[in-house]
């Protein structure tokens, strides 16, 4: 087994694992993978775990035998499922709400679009709709700006789509939208204000899974006058609650 | 988590809630606001000697608690002069009995589920009445009988007073007050032990299961001050204690006659408050302690469970394998939209209130080859909806109250779908309250109250916020129809095992 300098030996040891899988109709125990690899079992064990928490290799529970997993067939996907998100967003995006008093959502993207996987009320006990399923415009929401600033690809289709406008503030020019992005990029947070509905703002900060992978956007929404400051700028506390939400959902979606 | 809150130089201070569940112990601090400020939670093994047979270690559970206590208290940074009072709330019904003397438990505990004992010689309409209870195993009564029986010595020493019983409130009490041995009537009322009219321990009944009075705790309200703390949290008062799911009821502040929470797990538990009478049932539901607030009347409640919920969906992923997590069911029947003709009745052990066939065995109808797997997920949450109206159906008959909305909590309240599935089913809205965690708000809430933390029930409604709500969408008609065809289900599933005794197969 060698090794080329400056290549990540790690990276080359799990793409071993997968081939070999790979190519045989067997699966193979710890040991068998060690074996033909040349490793100590202790090396293989850790790679198989590793690989086993991305979704590339399965283990049998009663055979103790590893195979290909499941993410190795979908890996155009973003390897969670949407309501399994929501399951691990549940109280944290409660939390969220509760304390900033607006209504949250949970967005991912889908066809250039954020769908919304999860919503959670304004605490005042108004009436108000449940907006699950609902499909928002990427460009014009802060949950959509985060989920762009983070996929160069999609935001480059969005682009080239055309933006439309909803309001006045809409930001319709390409170069904005790219400055924006990379705003958001390096803050670790999106804004909109008064881009989508007039009279409405948001902040969203991005949902990441092992490896930093953005899978979705987490954010709050409300009234311009309480979200935003006289300078149109988002309340500093806002901010820190929406950052916070989004690091523990990301911790719960990578354990 | 959130640092705790202070201002204009007030010490703010708040409610400790312990959740001392089946599979593991939590600790949850909450806010004036009912905000959690910190959780810690602790697993204990599940121990399965044999068949049937479910044991926990008591003692065990308590030294979790005591490190527990510690943690919540480091994680929130906050001392024990900040917390106003202890609420417990408990796993029902698993019973402890422990040497008054050294208070080292006697035998492993017996929980809930284990099902050693036999109840088939007792006269089930005579308890029913004296206790609400429909005679089972889940219930404490056997489950002592069976340890004085098969302890050599214990009965004798139970007499005596050198031996003492308890739920797990009682257990952990008489630990964290150095020797109090109390309970409250919410978990006296699943013992199969007490009058369900005099709220006190039933003599008859102690005679016909040769229990000796001197080992039971005295029964007190689910809201009081019972003592104060000596050893994790010296000096601060216990002033709560009340059965899981009496405690979901008071967390989803259901004080009202007719409101109703449902707790969707593993199976679901369904509780609609009926005032300060009882409700006898007549179609096996049980009639239980909703809650007491000190010496204010019991509020009751007639309780109903579905059997069968998150674990039919854990079986299609662990027994069919068609999904990889849980959550998965929903995005499965999410690719159809409707069951396509195709019902799945999941009788694993039998079917329960109101149809009351234990002999039952699941059954899934009406497959075609159009049936894809899609149409099997939804089926599978249609499953829990309709096990849902029945159990609700039931108890509107019993009570004469009319459920106007169902309030709901547990882990299945994350399956968007499901939640509508039981609004369109039950053709009233569902709605899933900001704090997930009702079991414990109820166990703060309870002991709040007591110590004046939080002044009285209106202002504990004031902390409840909808976090989402499911209105019924259904055409009247399409729903009419459907129930007709999963009642059809289910005959056949009575049908199907009946064929096993008659030998019609």
């Amino acid at each position: 087994m060698s090794h080329v300098p400056g290549l990540i030996q790690s990276i080359e040891r799990s793409s071993a694992v997968l081939r070999l899988l790979a190519a045989g109709e067997d699966r193979l125990r710890v040991k068998e993978i060690a074996d033909a690899l040349g490793w100590p079992k202790s090396t293989a064990h850790g790679i198989l775990r590793t690989l086993e928490h991305v979704g590339f290799v399965e283990q049998d529970p009663r055979t103790a035998r590893y195979r290909l997993g499941r993410g190795l067939l979908d890996l155009a996907s973003s390897g969670i499922d949407d309501n399994e998100l929501r399951g691990r967003a549940l109280n944290w995006a409660d939390a969220l709400a509760a304390r900033s008093g607006e209504e949250a959502r949970l967005g991912v993207l889908r066809d250039g679009q954020v769908l919304v996987v999860h919503h959670v009320f304004r605490p005042d006990d108004s009436l108000q709709n449940l907006g699950i399923g609902v499909r928002l415009p990427a460009h014009a929401t802060a949950l959509g700006k985060v989920l762009l600033a983070y996929h160069a690809t999609a935001a480059a289709a969005v682009t080239a789509a055309g933006l439309d406008a909803y309001t006045r503030r809409t930001v319709t020019s390409r170069d904005v939208l790219r400055d924006d992005l990379a705003v958001t990029r390096a803050r670790g947070w999106g804004l909109s204000v008064e881009e989508w509905r007039p009279g409405l703002a948001a902040v969203a900060a991005p949902v990441r899974t092992s490896g930093g992978l953005v899978v979705g956007a987490i954010g709050i929404a409300g009234p311009v006058e309480r979200v935003t400051d006289t300078r149109r700028h988002p309340r500093p506390q806002l901010v820190d609650q929406v950052v916070a939400a989004a690091r523990s959902i990301s911790r719960e979606v990578q354990s | 988590m959130a640092s705790p809150e202070r201002s204009g130089g007030d010490v703010v201070s708040y409610v400790l809630a312990i959740d001392q569940g089946t599979t593991s112990t939590r600790c949850i601090l909450f806010d004036r606001r009912a905000t959690v400020v910190s959780v810690v939670r602790a697993e204990h093994p599940q121990s399965y000697p044999r068949p049937g047979w479910v044991e926990h270690d008591a003692a065990r559970i308590w030294r979790d608690l005591q490190k527990l206590i510690r943690r919540a208290l480091r994680e929130a940074g906050i001392g024990a002069s900040e917390v106003a009072a202890i609420g417990i709330a408990n796993q029902r019904e698993t019973t402890v009995l422990w040497d008054r003397a050294t208070g080292v438990p006697v035998a492993p505990a017996i929980v809930w589920q284990d099902t050693r004992t036999d109840v088939s010689h007792l006269d089930a309409s005579f308890v029913q009445d004296r206790t609400g209870l429909p005679p089972a195993t889940y219930f404490s009564a056997t489950k002592i009988q069976w340890l004085l029986e098969h302890t050599p010595l214990l009965k004798e020493r139970a007499e005596r007073g050198e031996v003492l019983f308890g739920t797990m409130d009682s257990w952990l009490i008489w630990n964290m007050t150095g020797g109090l041995h109390i309970t409250d009537v919410t978990n006296a009322s699943r013992t199969m032990l007490m009058d369900l009219s005099s709220l006190d321990w039933d003599d008859e009944l102690l005679a016909i299961f040769g229990i000796p009075r001197a080992m039971l705790p005295e029964i007190r309200s689910s809201s009081e001050v019972y003592g104060t703390a000596d050893a994790v949290l010296p000096g601060v008062p216990i002033a709560a204690a009340i059965g899981d799911q009496s405690a979901a009821l008071f967390g989803q502040t259901c004080f009202e006659p007719g409101e109703a929470k449902c707790t969707y797990g593993t199976g679901g538990f369904l509780l609609l408050n009926t005032g300060t009478t009882p409700v006898r049932s007549r179609h096996g539901l049980i009639t239980t302690v909703g809650y007491r607030i000190g010496d204010e009347k019991p509020v009751f409640a007639l309780e109903g469970s579905i059997a069968i919920a998150g674990s039919l969906v854990q079986w299609v992923r662990d027994g069919l394998g068609l999904i990889g997590t849980a959550s998965e069911i929903e995005t499965l029947a999410g690719t159809v939209t409707d069951n396509g003709g195709c019902y799945i009745v999941p009788a694993f052990s039998g079917l329960f209130a109101p149809y009351w066939h234990s002999e039952a065995r699941g059954v899934i109808v009406g497959l075609t080859s159009y049936i894809t797997k899609g149409h099997l997920a939804r089926a599978v949450l249609e499953a829990t909806g309709w096990q849902t109206r029945d159990v609700v159906d039931a108890m509107n008959a019993d009570s004469g109250l009319a459920l106007t909305a169902l309030n709901v909590d547990g882990g299945m309240t994350a399956d968007n779908l499901l939640m509508q599935i039981v609004a369109d089913f039950l053709q009233v809205p569902v709605v899933r309250p900001m704090v997930a965690e009702t079991v414990s708000l109820g166990a703060a809430y309870a002991a709040g109250l007591a110590v004046g933390y939080w002044s009285d029930l209106r202002d504990l409604r004031a902390n409840r916020h909808r976090a989402g709500s499911w209105r019924p969408a259904l055409d009247a008609g399409r729903r009419e129809h459907e129930y007709a065809n999963w009642r059809r289900a289910v005959e056949c599933a009575v049908f199907f095992s009946r064929g096993d005794q008659d030998g019609l197969r």
